[in-house]
């Protein structure tokens, strides 16, 4: 393998390591029969947290215990809405990601004085320093937020097939009246499914913190919504979705890489941006037809 | 839902009342949470929450410039909101309001500014609009398609439309249009559409202009649409039951398409505020947001053309609040307090369900 090849492998698990987070805890929701278009807001509440707990307390892990938490309650606080309240999970869904982006960036004025970005933090430091691929690739693969996102993504197809647990989450989102007829506590299922959802999203988060070394108002950039969108193609199922958020992160990689080779040459290279995008919509639409064979 | 072929007379005014019943508990639910919210957040930052009341009300309803910058900000959310309405009428979510605003206003300002300079106002100005509307339609078909044709989820294709808008529109201005100031040149006088200042001479100084009263109009000229015509009626069937629709024989899937084109231009519209009413050009970032923020108005709304009114004039009424207050209090309290109106409108309607209707 050649250095820029692991490089760009390297990259890739960098970039798709968020994505693949939110994504798994995207499938948690669905799986329980809840629509969850608020992984956005997690992503961004908890990358936040992140960073503010370890600021404050100079302990990366009890910033990324923090975010885990805060993303639960967000997560929780959405299904308690749809469940309790019966707002419409969409709206609801609305209404958490306008609250973490615009109480992330209120908080920031308030506990920062910036509009933009926070002060700059220092992080989980692992692995060896330098600049070749095989000590990028190290750095990302002994970062323990990676570890604990890999960790978590490599679990859920079990615990979502084996497990007493996923079979009631399973039970909850598809027949959800057949479910409680025999006995399944069908709110608190779900609720703890969200909850535990919220918790995988956010390690994205405090993994997209952490990976800047700060936190920047907006820094979740629609990644919630790709992975709303690998989820739905990979039609729930956790594995296909992980692979899928990989895939999203070669080709982020491979538009990071094309656009500093294309930078100053044409403004074409500009429009390279599009791709993950367009790649969406494809991925979209060729899911949905498949689904309506 | 009302039947078309009603009579005006007492029970229609009694269904009116019970509508206007039915309102006035989220809207006091919003009003109470909102000014609860805004006292802790003004607390949280050291401020007498009186004293971020009495700012917050001078700059907004207490002077009749405040009067017409509520207005103001209120016009483009009139638009997004009416826009996500329509689609919600039929059942889909519009989340691409704010790449169509984008386009539209990129491409209705490019058409204001390219006129030849002695074109008649009569002629440019619905020169522009139409431009505007046709292209938030187009950039809404993508996915309408998806959706009515294929099924596929209308909001991530929607947001997936917003990323689009924002990286073209940037890049359209800087090679296409080659404008190095990432702005639009300036639209011919004849395009512009007059302040309302020159109607009422009180609000001198604030930038409501005539938008404000199309917006209003095209409101009411929705409703009609949606309660009158045979398609504004079907699509209204589908969404309250789109299986039920199909079994009636309804062409759901053109419908669908229908709604979400409509929605779309409603949106387009949007740019007669921002870009024709305000500031004669368009630039990167301007009305950025409204179609987010159309979301919470359409939700209060509750599908009535006065009650999109009230609520577009009520998060106008924030916005404006924010800018007021913004020395002592960040005015991003203001868009925390709309997540929390979303929030309560959204629980205190919970029985309206997803087609936007008024509980009965």
């Amino acid at each position: 393998m050649s250095a820029s090849a692991l490089v760009m492998f390297a990259e890739t698990l960098r970039i798709a390591a968020p994505y693949a987070c939110a994504a798994i805890g995207g499938i948690w929701a669905e799986r329980s029969g809840i629509v969850q278009i608020g992984l956005e807001g997690v992503l961004l509440a908890a990358a936040f947290t992140s960073v503010a707990v370890a600021h404050a307390t100079g302990s990366a892990a009890t910033g990324l215990a923090a975010a885990i938490a805060a993303g639960a309650a967000l997560s929780l606080g959405h299904a308690l809405l749809v469940e309790r309240a019966r707002v419409d999970p969409v709206v609801s869904g609305i209404a958490m990601n306008l609250l973490a982006y615009a109480g992330t960036r209120l908080l920031l004025r308030g506990l920062y004085d910036s509009a933009s970005s926070s002060p700059s933090i220092e992080g989980f430091r692992a692995g060896p320093t330098g600049k070749s691929g095989a000590a990028l690739l190290a750095r990302v693969l002994l970062d323990p937020v990676s570890i604990a996102a890999a960790l978590a993504i490599a679990a859920t197809p079990l615990w979502i097939a084996r497990t007493r647990f996923g079979l009631r989450v399973r039970a909850a989102g598809e027949n959800p009246a057949a479910a409680a007829a025999a006995g399944v506590p069908v709110t608190r299922v779900r609720c703890a499914a969200l909850a535990l959802s919220g918790a995988i999203c956010a390690i994205g988060g405090a993994h997209l913190a952490y990976d800047q070394r700060r936190f920047d108002s907006g820094m979740s950039n629609g990644r919630g919504f790709i992975a709303l969108a690998a989820v739905v193609v990979s039609g729930l199922r956790a594995g296909r979705a992980a692979l899928a958020c990989l895939l999203f992160g070669a080709l982020e990689a491979l538009q990071i890489a094309l656009q500093s080779a294309a930078r100053g040459a044409s403004r074409a290279g500009d429009l390279v941006q599009l791709l993950p995008y367009v790649a969406t919509l494809v991925a979209l639409g060729l899911a949905a037809r498949r689904a309506a064979r | 839902m009302s039947p078309a072929g009603e009579r005006p007379g007492p029970a229609r005014w009694r269904r009116r009342l019970r509508d206007l019943q039915g309102a006035a508990l989220p809207a006091a639910l919003v009003l109470g949470g909102i000014l609860l919210a805004l006292n802790l957040i003004s607390f949280g930052f050291g401020e007498a929450p009186v004293s971020t009341l009495r700012r917050a009300f001078e700059g907004t309803w207490g002077t009749p410039y405040g009067v017409g910058q509520v207005l103001f900000k209120a016009t483009p959310l009139l638009f997004t909101g009416l826009s996500f309405s329509i689609a919600l009428r039929a059942g889909l979510f519009n989340i691409g309001a704010e790449g169509q605003v984008t386009m539209a206003s990129l491409a209705g300002a490019v058409v204001a500014a390219e006129l030849p300079a002695r074109t008649p106002w009569l002629v440019a100005v619905p020169a522009s609009i139409a431009c505007a509307v046709a292209t938030g339609a187009a950039v809404a078909l993508v996915p309408a398609v998806l959706r009515a044709r294929l099924g596929a989820h209308e909001i991530i294709s929607g947001i997936m439309m917003n990323r689009i808008a924002d990286v073209l529109a940037p890049w359209l201005l800087a090679s296409v249009f080659s404008r190095a100031a990432m702005r639009t040149a300036d639209a011919i006088p004849a395009a512009r559409l007059p302040r309302l200042e020159r109607l009422v001479p009180a609000l001198h100084g604030s930038a409501v202009s005539v938008a404000f009263l199309l917006a209003v109009a095209l409101a009411f000229a929705a409703h009609r649409a949606l309660s009158r015509s045979r398609a504004g009626r079907e699509a209204r069937f589908v969404g309250q039951g789109a299986e039920v629709a199909r079994a009636e024989g309804i062409d759901v899937p053109r419908r669908r398409l229908e709604a979400m084109l409509a929605a779309g231009a409603v949106a387009g519209a949007a740019m007669t505020a921002t870009t024709l009413g305000y500031k004669g050009y368009y630039e990167v970032g301007l009305g950025a947001g409204a179609g987010y923020a159309g979301i919470p108005v359409a939700l209060l709304g509750r599908g009535t053309p006065l009650g999109l009114v009230l609520a577009a004039v009520l998060f106008g009424t924030l916005n404006q609040a924010g800018l007021a207050i913004n020395a002592r209090v960040p005015k991003e309290a203001m868009d925390v307090l709309e997540a929390l109106a979303i929030v309560l409108v959204a629980s205190a309607t919970a029985r309206g369900g997803r087609s936007g209707e008024a509980p009965p």
